[in-house]
């Protein structure tokens, strides 16, 4: 459901985006859209207050990657620490501005004789010792607390589940796209890379599927966050990190790059499909084989060998060969394309290929402007992909 | 008022100029700290080029006499200024700049050798890095010693040495035994644990 | 004696009328510690409008989803300039500025210990600036950032002269604070007036004395990182280049090795500063003066070992992710004692709600929350979750908005009598408080929950089904709302310096030695050195049967 409505709002930027002429009015007029129906949305959020209180993300709603709607065991021990946390600083908060406002009340020199100075009183050894040690004892507790969520969560042998089978997959941040390396499954290596979208299969009953995540970065710092997966880890030139979660929840997850890599930083889109083990495998052994080859649009797949695009992409089975930009060898099986700005159609892709610099600012794809026949061809072409 | 007020502690470690000089020795502290850390958590991670054990350790020894003789010779120095003994005082003086000299003239002759034979320069690899930048700061600091020590002397011969202007030369032994104490640490942790 | 100088330096001088390049001359060349406090204040007020310029184009492109008012690239540049605008050339200048008018006079001394090296902290902060912003001239400011994070400084990544100035920028002016930082140490360490032993300083002394200890022993390692990114782009170092072996990680450790320490620089004196004004607006002693020094004390000390709470998620090892939580909640200890003391000075005194101590309460309400939401950033796996989101934006905001502005505020309020002799206007400063405090909870309340959201910082736009959009939408109104109350403040300054009441030497009626002389002060600050006896040698005069020192340090 999600899903439509960002491509339908998506298509709707792509639109703006083509007409020049009245674009800012557009752009006025759907953004103000949006902002009443989002308001409205958050008023009647805000009526049910109670609701709220119960369960924060009836408020927030299931659009947004609220932390506080975890679908993993992982982001859910992170949640209760957070709410456990809330709850300290809550009480500390309101006892603190309670006396503030207390005080500015009680002591306000309205209330008495406004010449004659209060009683000077220099400090109490007892009351500092107090307000010494009861604090104290809240941060030793908490470090107690923290220690075992850290445990808990962070990526650990230990802490994958027994009777479990594993996905293993090297992700490789680059500027401004993600690349995906499915190299093991249950045990058995696999040799199949893909970008911005990730497909997961979900655990059932007694059997879980944690997706271990190898962090890797192709040029500068990235950070992987799923909110509704797990916490953040970074992609750091020259280290390996790790990130791994598991969840029994299929459906659509989002979020994007955390950490400031340039430019384009904004539109390094995270997509996770989590899907029933059936389905997932059969997406497996879709993405395992090598490109489609259609004598049907042999003409646009000459195009696509004979321009630069070979430098930067992949078509397995090709003697496409780059690694600078995505694979494209199942391009047609991903449902967005600029690392998730824009859906996937036949037209968006087309002008994607004129010119991303329109659609993506200083993205790192030129631009082609090829003229109208080859253009026809080379989408047909890509097209094919499935 | 305020002159007697600075009068009682001209010989205490409160006196302004004492204070601004060691914090700003602590500040030198807290830079070539950084230096020397980077260049620890940078031991053993080159991968190609000239390596440490390209490094002359009896230059490097040489270097260190001269700098060690220079802190007790530039001490003496201070102690004679403060005996009102100007001749000793020059002599001393004058012995600490020749050897903080020819301290750098090692540092040259060491540098010729690398670039020359090694081919090693900062950007070489990430040793030439760390090297001449540990090294090369050490050096910067030394000529500014130089240069203040030289100030001081003509102060002295031409007879400025004295009122506000006496507690220069204490001073600059400071900065100058703060120089020395540095390179220890570089001696030790360039020459002996990284090499 | 004293009145003749008074009136040398108002009446008579504008009785004359020199031309106003007379002024600037003297302004330019001065090496008096109060004209250079001023020139460090009025720096930083321009550097403010200028950063705040920046941050409401940063909330106008981020008003709708999607939109594309500001293109990414001059987006990343207005961030990464306003981050280093606010940091360097606002909170420190304007700290630093206030110290170097008032520690003199607070401690009785008749300048700084080294009024030209005084003189030369200024101008190379001032310097410093203006190469950050040659960058816009230059057609290409930086846009990697205010922590610059490697290898994005990198030539690979940034090719333009923007991170060139951004580095050598920041270098020149980091000279300038050590210099400040040196020169206070050895004024309030040297120059303290007869019977004034460290023990008895004003509090705002206190922690101008521990900030200049930080920033001694902090800005030399951004020094150091920054001369690395120099080399590196200049002379094919390679530090910070992980292809040819060098470390992305490293810079991280040695930047936030300054970056922490350097907001408890932004922080110690605010807390100076409403130490003073509290006590004053309450009309009570500061309740447990031994306790709050060793807090500051402590917290300058336990924030050089809590750098790393700013990469949990780099992939440290446990150990490091826990210690560094357990030592970055440590400072909440301090810092709840300093809450609590303010708290109980207030108790049973007798509060006069003036502008500064408006300013101070709006302080101590705001700074508690972003106190506490640096408790749940501490706990590693929570930020694990709101690192880099927009939940960090809210926490720093809050403690250097809510926290080092307000003091500021209330600073700036306190003491402007004092600098100009004329009091500013109490109406104006009232709007203003109101203004500010509404705007700033708008705009950095809902950041608190679109970070939750899901929403990391520094994006120049947001897909519009995430929900961010209300939340962005009430943000951007509370940063236009915040504007006027700059504006009414400016107004109020410059203003009041001319039509404002005439302030008389003690208008607060308060304790410490600035209020003992006139206002403006001379150029030699006292005709006479002050003896002084207790933290208050105000209050020991207009209460000789009742002084101060008869009970300090007794209270147990």
């Amino acid at each position: 459901m999600r899903r439509v409505s960002s491509q339908q709002d998506a298509e709707e930027f792509r639109l703006s985006l083509r007409m020049e002429a009245n674009r800012r009015s557009r752009r006025l007029a759907q953004g103000m859209e949006l902002g009443v129906k989002s308001l409205s949305n958050h008023l009647l959020g805000c009526l049910a207050i109670t609701a709220l209180l119960l369960d924060p993300s009836n408020l927030w709603g299931s659009e947004s990657p609220s932390i506080f709607d975890p679908a993993t065991p992982q982001a859910t021990s992170i949640r209760s620490l957070f709410w456990l946390v809330i709850l300290i600083t809550g009480v500390i908060f309101v006892g603190v501005e309670g006396l503030l406002a207390f005080f500015l009340y009680e002591y306000s020199r309205k209330k008495s004789d406004p010449n004659a100075e209060p009683a000077q009183v220099y400090g109490s050894i007892p009351i500092e010792v107090a307000w010494t040690a009861v604090p104290t004892l809240i941060v030793f507790v908490i470090v107690m607390i923290v220690v075992r969520i850290e445990y808990e969560v962070k990526a650990d042998a230990e802490t994958i589940p027994a009777n479990s089978i594993p996905l293993r997959i090297r992700v490789v941040g680059h500027q401004w796209w993600w690349e995906y390396n499915y190299f093991e499954y249950d045990g058995k290596p696999l040799s199949m890379t893909t970008a911005n979208e990730l497909v997961i299969p979900v655990g059932e009953e007694g059997v879980a599927r944690p997706i271990m995540l190898t962090l890797e970065s192709a040029d500068v710092c990235h950070s992987y966050w799923v909110p509704r997966l797990s916490g953040k880890t970074d992609l750091i030139p020259g280290r390996v990190n790790e990130l791994w979660f598991e969840t029994k929840l299929a459906g659509d997850y989002v979020g994007q790059c955390a950490e400031y890599c340039g430019t384009q930083h904004a539109n390094m889109l995270l997509h996770v499909r989590a899907v029933s083990p059936d389905e997932f495998e059969k997406w497996l052994s879709d993405q395992a084989s090598p490109a489609a080859d259609d004598p049907a649009v042999a003409e646009g797949k000459k195009v696509f060998l004979s321009e630069t695009c070979v430098n930067c992409h992949t078509v397995q089975g090709t003697p496409a060969k780059g690694r600078v930009g995505p694979d494209l060898t199942h391009l047609m099986s991903r449902h967005t394309i600029a690392a998730g700005m824009i859906s996937n159609t036949p037209e968006n892709l087309r002008d994607w290929i004129h010119d991303p610099q329109d659609i993506k600012p200083g993205c790192l794809m030129p631009a082609f402007r090829l003229e109208s026949s080859k253009m026809d061809l080379l989408v047909k072409y890509l097209g094919s992909l499935k | 008022m305020n002159s007697s007020h600075h009068a009682e502690h001209a010989n205490s470690l409160t006196e302004p100029h004492r204070v601004g000089m060691l914090s700003f020795l602590v500040s030198e502290v807290a830079f070539f700290g950084t230096l020397l850390a980077v260049y620890i958590a940078y031991i053993g991670q080159t991968t190609t080029g000239p390596k440490p054990d390209v490094l002359s350790l009896p230059l490097a020894i040489l270097g260190t006499v001269f700098l060690v003789a220079s802190s007790f010779t530039v001490h003496f120095a201070d102690h004679a200024l403060k005996l009102a003994k100007p001749f000793w005082f020059r002599g001393w003086w004058l012995l600490t700049i020749i050897f903080g000299a020819m301290f750098l003239v090692v540092t040259a002759i060491e540098w010729k050798g690398l670039i020359e034979e090694h081919g090693l320069t900062i950007a070489t690899n990430i040793f030439g890095t760390t090297y001449y930048t540990v090294v090369g700061f050490h050096a910067a600091h030394l000529t500014v010693g130089l240069l203040a020590m030289l100030i001081i002397l003509g102060l002295e011969c031409s007879g400025q040495l004295t009122g506000k202007n006496a507690i220069g030369a204490e001073l600059v032994s400071w900065y100058w035994h703060f120089v020395d104490g540095v390179w220890i640490f570089v001696f030790t942790i360039v020459y002996l644990i990284g090499r | 004696m004293q009145s003749a100088i008074v009136d040398n330096s108002t009446e008579t001088r504008m009785a004359t009328k020199p031309p106003w390049t007379v002024y600037l001359h003297d302004y330019i060349t001065t090496v008096d510690h109060k004209k250079i406090g001023i020139l460090y204040i009025l720096m930083a007020l321009v550097f403010l409008v200028i950063g705040g310029v920046e941050a409401i184009l940063i909330r106008w492109q981020l008003f709708w989803p999607r939109a594309d008012i500001i293109p990414p690239k001059l987006f990343n540049q207005l961030f990464t300039m306003h981050g280093t605008t606010m940091v360097f050339f606002v909170g420190m200048p304007i700290l630093i500025g206030l110290g170097n008018y008032f520690v003199p006079l607070m401690i009785g001394a008749r300048d700084m210990a080294f009024p030209r090296l005084n003189s030369l902290g200024f101008w190379a902060t001032f310097l410093g600036g203006m190469i950050v912003y040659f960058s816009f001239l230059a057609g290409d400011p930086p846009d990697v950032g205010w922590f610059a994070y490697a290898p994005l400084t990198e030539k690979t990544f940034s090719r333009g002269i923007g991170t060139d100035c951004w580095a050598t920028g920041l270098l020149v002016s980091g000279v300038g604070t050590i210099a400040g930082g040196v020169n206070f140490i050895a004024t309030i360490v040297g120059l303290r007036a007869p019977g004034m032993t460290i023990g008895k300083v004003p509090f705002f002394v206190w922690t101008i004395l521990w900030t200049s200890a930080q920033i001694v022993l902090a800005i030399p390692p951004l020094s150091a990182a920054l001369i690395m990114v120099l080399l590196d782009r200049h002379l094919g170092a390679h530090f910070f280049d992980p292809q040819t072996g060098g470390s992305a990680y490293l810079w991280q450790h040695l930047f936030w090795f300054f970056g922490h320490p350097e907001v408890y620089i932004l922080i110690l004196p605010a807390f100076g500063m409403i130490s003073e004004v509290i006590p004053v607006f309450s009309r009570k002693v500061l309740f447990g003066y031994e306790f709050m020094a060793a807090a500051t004390m402590g917290i300058a000390f336990i924030s050089l070992g809590v750098w790393a709470h700013h990469m949990f998620t780099v992939g440290m090892s446990r150990p490091m992710e826990i210690g560094f939580a357990a030592s970055s909640l440590l400072v909440s200890i301090p810092t709840g004692i300093k809450m609590f003391n303010w708290l109980a000075t207030m108790q049973g005194g007798k509060i006069r709600m003036d502008s500064p101590m408006l300013f101070a309460c709006g302080f101590l309400g705001v700074f508690v929350f972003g106190g506490l939401t640096g408790v749940m950033l501490a706990a590693v796996p929570i930020d694990w979750q709101v690192s880099d989101s927009y939940f960090v934006v809210a926490h720093f905001h809050t403690v250097l908005i809510g926290g080092t502005l307000f003091a500021t505020f209330a600073g700036l309020h306190y003491w402007y009598p004092k600098m100009t002799g004329r009091m500013l206007n109490e109406r104006l400063a009232k709007w203003q408080f109101w203004i500010l405090l509404i705007g700033f909870l708008l705009t950095f309340g809902p950041m608190h929950i679109s970070g939750i959201l899901g929403m990391p910082r520094r994006i120049y736009t947001y897909p519009p089904d995430r929900g961010w959009d209300i939340w962005n939408q009430v943000a951007t109104i509370g940063a236009l709302i915040q504007a006027p109350s700059f504006v009414l403040f400016l107004v109020n300054v410059i203003g009041s310096r001319w039509w404002g009441k005439p302030a008389g030497n003690n208008p607060w009626n308060a304790w410490t030695l600035e209020w003992a002389t006139s206002s403006p002060p001379p150029a030699y600050n006292f005709n006479e050195v002050p003896v002084v006896r207790s933290r208050r040698p105000l209050w020991d005069l207009q209460h000789p049967e009742d002084p101060d020192w008869k009970y300090e340090g007794e209270h147990a």
